[in-house]
């Protein structure tokens, strides 16, 4: 309970800390401790798939891209928005306040018993074979969301292609990395081969325990990027073909074998039984390559 | 209870992050506010994951999964938005 | 299984664009376009036969656990309006963003063609799916295809357009989030055919009925959300603005008459109030159209007015009697104004394109130089006006007379100013195309694309020649709110 509200203090501490930055560093600063903090919130709640999750994406991956995009706005600034006036401000802030009221009100006045379907998951996980429970909802009874989010990380490589410029874009994504010598090469030389065990641990125990291809793929983008920060490691260009086809496999498999199932039991994303297992593993092993894929080529960004 | 805390926990991250993207000028410390703001969302469908435990879970596995889709979802937003910007400000001095 | 597959296809297009190339991507979308055409149909006909929706369960696992998408009157209509557009512009699009066999890839060329596959995926995920939370997916996924598209060119202005739409867009998918999030807290399922009849008016339901109304709101466009709209729809190549006015706007839109016609608690006030922000759409977006010097500002402003009357149908779906005929006049708003709106933005494209600039007042010699675009720009007004025979007519006619019927005559008020409005804006554009201009404009040839254009318009017109009897497909899976 004292442990709840010291996190809660202190997590509402670290946002205004960001609302009130004046600088971008300081702002993505904050905004990262924000992040871990929150990975605890999660814990607390009992939601560990999250925790890991947050963790890897929301403070991890999100605080290399935002650090390394506020170094390069700090050379070239994009162009502000003129600034509201107060009184504006001011009905924004009552508006804000209204809407945090309201919602907090709605959040404790939810009914009792708490309407859900763990029952449900606990009643047809031993169908879908595998011990997790949120696998199960991830890669059985939610299917579709789970294909459809792989495939919004595609589009999300496509639209950062979009908004390279004419000259280049096919050349090797975002800008490009100094050497770097001390701490951060010696980082980048030493950890990928351990951090590569440990996300191939977290997917193999995500079948029955908290973790999983997600967590696991942003653990491999982050020991690419690691070295590709470093200096150590060039980044492929956009028009590999090689590139592109892995980030496009994944998906396209986890496409090509939910037709099989509709072909082969009648109904889109249904396993054949017999086989769940084997491959759902093939599609989750494809799934991690091409959403490192991503993740990495998204937090490297467009070229400039 | 812990449920309750952390919901208004959501609410007040919700409305704040609100605020700084309606009032920020700078385009970075926008796409800061936005993702407070979906943290607070997220925190919302977490309390109600964890009012939802039971069957020897210890919250719902439904909006648990939804939560880590949505996090996801909104980490690619957030590339797009940065790739955006920094595009912008190169434009701005650049040709 | 149909429907399903008119999902999966763009989708599954989109994925493999970038290991194809440019070239294989662009083949690959031409080759789909037959294919979601036969399934769009084939949807029509499996739902007329049966005369009830078709519903699938994804990998045998029915609702609440599990998800399921399917097919009802107004699903099958925007499956068939999104196979139809969609082609025209892929079609129209090779132009600007082919590539010839031997020719270097280009980014436009190499992001366009999977950008316009994810938009029609997304749509048509967006009128499929069955379950609140998939919707949101669906509408990130057209928020995160169509933002590139407005930018395209690279160009400083369009990059803004394109950043304050994120924003807005980003936004509106956050706030329905919430709502979804408080829907399961108080329901427990998200599916929703499951949560019809279920929800009462508790403040948890409440909250997230306003968040997801305001929400959708900000990604239809409509009024006061709306300012995003002109500068996007504006600065997008010609065939990335038909689309987004067409298709990209109609997915939230479709969105919200599920949650109003269904899901959420009855409210005659919201309804009322929702309208009412139609009703200030028509007349304010047809006000700024007439005012503006830029055609394509002018076509922009007009998608914002037309929207406005997408959501009269709501205060009307109450009234037992005419719940029937304001429920098609509302769908047939949404699938004329997407085919005329695509053809309309194609149009204007020509023009510009061949005149070289697209300034309202110095028109003059547009309908020489290209006289099928100003003919395509003719038609599809007649449809924006509601002028008969076209399908514009049949739609506000209907919206007109419900409104009547049902005791709410300020809303046909509404449509006829409305009408007097686009009649003007039209009158101002075509009267100064159709004069002759300087006399170095030299008639260009016309290509497939004036081709297109025109198609698409005629298409807008001869909606309103179905015969009424054919409608009742419209009608199927419609829910009394």
């Amino acid at each position: 309970m004292i442990v709840d509200l010291a996190l809660v203090a202190g997590i509402l501490a670290l946002a205004l800390g960001v609302l009130a930055a004046r600088q971008a560093f300081a702002a993505v600063a904050f905004f990262i401790a924000y992040g871990l903090l929150l990975a605890l919130a999660w814990a607390r709640l009992g939601l560990l798939d999250v925790a890991l999750t947050e963790a890897a994406i929301g403070a991890g991956l999100s605080g290399v891209l935002l650090l390394a995009a506020a170094r390069r706005l700090a050379s070239a600034p994009a162009p502000e928005d003129p600034p509201s006036g107060r009184v504006t401000r001011g009905l924004i802030g009552a508006g804000c306040t209204i809407l945090a009221c309201a919602l907090g009100t709605a959040v404790l006045l939810l009914p009792e018993p708490p309407p859900g379907l763990a029952a449900e998951v606990a009643a047809n996980q031993a169908a879908t074979a595998l011990g997790n429970p949120v696998a199960s909802v991830l890669m059985a009874f939610r299917g579709l969301d789970t294909l459809l989010e792989s495939a919004v990380l595609v589009l999300a490589v496509i639209c950062t292609v979009a908004l390279a410029p004419d000259d280049g874009w096919a050349g090797p994504p975002g800008a490009p990395q100094p050497l770097a010598d001390g701490p951060l090469a010696l980082l980048a030389r030493l950890l990928p081969p351990l951090g590569i065990v440990v996300a191939a641990h977290i997917f193999w125990i995500g079948v029955d325990a908290p973790g999983g291809k997600f967590q696991a793929a942003a653990i491999l983008a982050a020991m690419w990027l690691l070295p590709w920060m470093a200096g150590l490691v060039p980044a492929p260009p956009v028009g590999a073909r090689a590139l592109r086809v892995t980030v496009a496999a994944g998906p396209a498999l986890f496409i090509a074998v939910g037709l099989l199932g509709a072909i082969v039991t009648g109904a889109f994303l249904a396993w054949p039984p017999g086989f769940e297992k084997p491959l759902i593993l093939l599609v989750e092993v494809a799934l991690t390559l091409s959403i490192a894929a991503a993740l990495a080529l998204l937090v490297m960004g467009p070229r400039t | 209870m812990t449920a309750g805390i952390y919901g208004l926990l959501g609410a007040a991250l919700t409305g704040l992050g609100l605020y700084g993207v309606l009032v920020r000028t700078e385009p970075l410390l926008r796409i800061l506010a936005f993702n407070l703001l979906g943290g607070g969302v997220f925190l919302v469908l977490g309390a109600i994951a964890q009012r939802g435990a039971g069957a020897g879970f210890a919250a719902d596995p439904v909006p648990q999964a939804i939560i880590l889709t949505g996090i996801v979802v909104a980490f690619a937003a957030t590339t797009i938005a940065v790739a955006l910007v920094l595009r912008l400000a190169a434009r701005k001095d650049g040709a | 299984m149909l429907p399903l597959l008119a999902v999966m296809l763009p989708v599954l297009g989109m994925v493999l664009a970038p290991a194809l190339g440019a070239r294989g991507a662009e083949r690959l979308t031409l080759a789909l376009l037959p294919a979601g055409f036969a399934l769009a149909l084939g949807t029509a006909a499996a739902v007329q036969a049966g005369g009830a929706p078709l519903v699938h369960h994804l990998g045998h696992w029915a609702p609440p656990l599990g998800l399921s998408l399917g097919a009802d009157g107004i699903g099958t209509a925007m499956l068939l309006t999104s196979a139809v557009v969609v082609a025209g512009v892929a079609v129209f699009a090779r132009a600007g963003f082919g590539t010839a066999p031997g020719m270097p890839e280009r980014r436009t060329a190499f992001v366009f063609w999977p950008l316009l596959l994810a938009i029609w995926g997304g749509l048509n995920l967006a009128v499929t799916a069955r379950d609140l939370f998939t919707l949101y997916v669906a509408l990130e996924l057209l928020t995160f295809a169509a933002v590139p598209i407005v930018c395209l060119d690279g160009r400083r202005e369009t990059l803004s357009a394109a950043l304050r739409y994120l924003l807005f867009a980003l936004l509106g998918s956050v706030l329905y989030l919430l709502g979804v999030a408080l829907i399961y807290g108080a329901a427990g399922t998200l599916d929703i055919g499951l949560l019809a009849g279920r929800l009462s008016a508790t403040p948890p339901v409440l909250v997230a009925a306003a968040l997801m109304t305001a929400g959708l709101m900000a990604k239809t466009a409509l009024l006061p959300l709306h300012l995003w709209l002109p500068p996007a729809h504006a600065g997008a190549p010609a065939a990335g603005s038909a689309l987004l006015s067409a298709l990209v706007v109609k997915g939230s839109f479709v969105i919200l008459v599920r949650l109003w016609a269904g899901v959420l608690p009855p409210s005659p006030a919201a309804m009322q109030a929702l309208a009412g922000c139609g009703a200030a759409a028509i007349l304010l977006g047809g006000v700024a159209a007439l005012g503006q010097a830029r055609l394509k500002l002018l076509v922009a402003y007009s998608t914002i007015a037309q929207i406005g009357y997408l959501v009269l149908m709501f205060p009307l779906l109450a009234v037992p009697g005419v719940a029937e005929k304001a429920w098609t006049g509302g769908v047939l708003q949404a699938v004329s104004h997407a085919l005329a709106k695509s053809g309309m933005f194609l149009a204007v494209g020509l023009m510009a394109e061949r005149l070289g600039h697209d300034r309202v007042a110095d028109l003059a010699g547009a309908s020489r130089i290209a006289p099928r675009a100003v003919l395509a720009f003719g038609l599809s007004a007649l449809t924006l006006m509601g002028v008969p025979p076209s399908g514009g007519f049949a739609a506000k006619w209907l919206l007109l007379s419900a409104s009547i019927e049902a005791g709410q005559w300020w809303w046909a008020l509404v449509v006829l100013a409305g009408g007097l409005l686009t009649g003007g804006y039209a009158y101002r554009v075509l009267s100064t195309a159709l004069r002759a201009g300087p006399v170095s404009a030299v008639p260009v040839p016309h290509d497939s694309r004036d081709t297109v254009a025109l198609g698409l318009a005629l298409l807008s017109v001869l909606l309103g020649m179905l015969p009424l009897a054919s409608l009742g497909l419209l009608q199927i899976g419609r829910v009394a709110p």
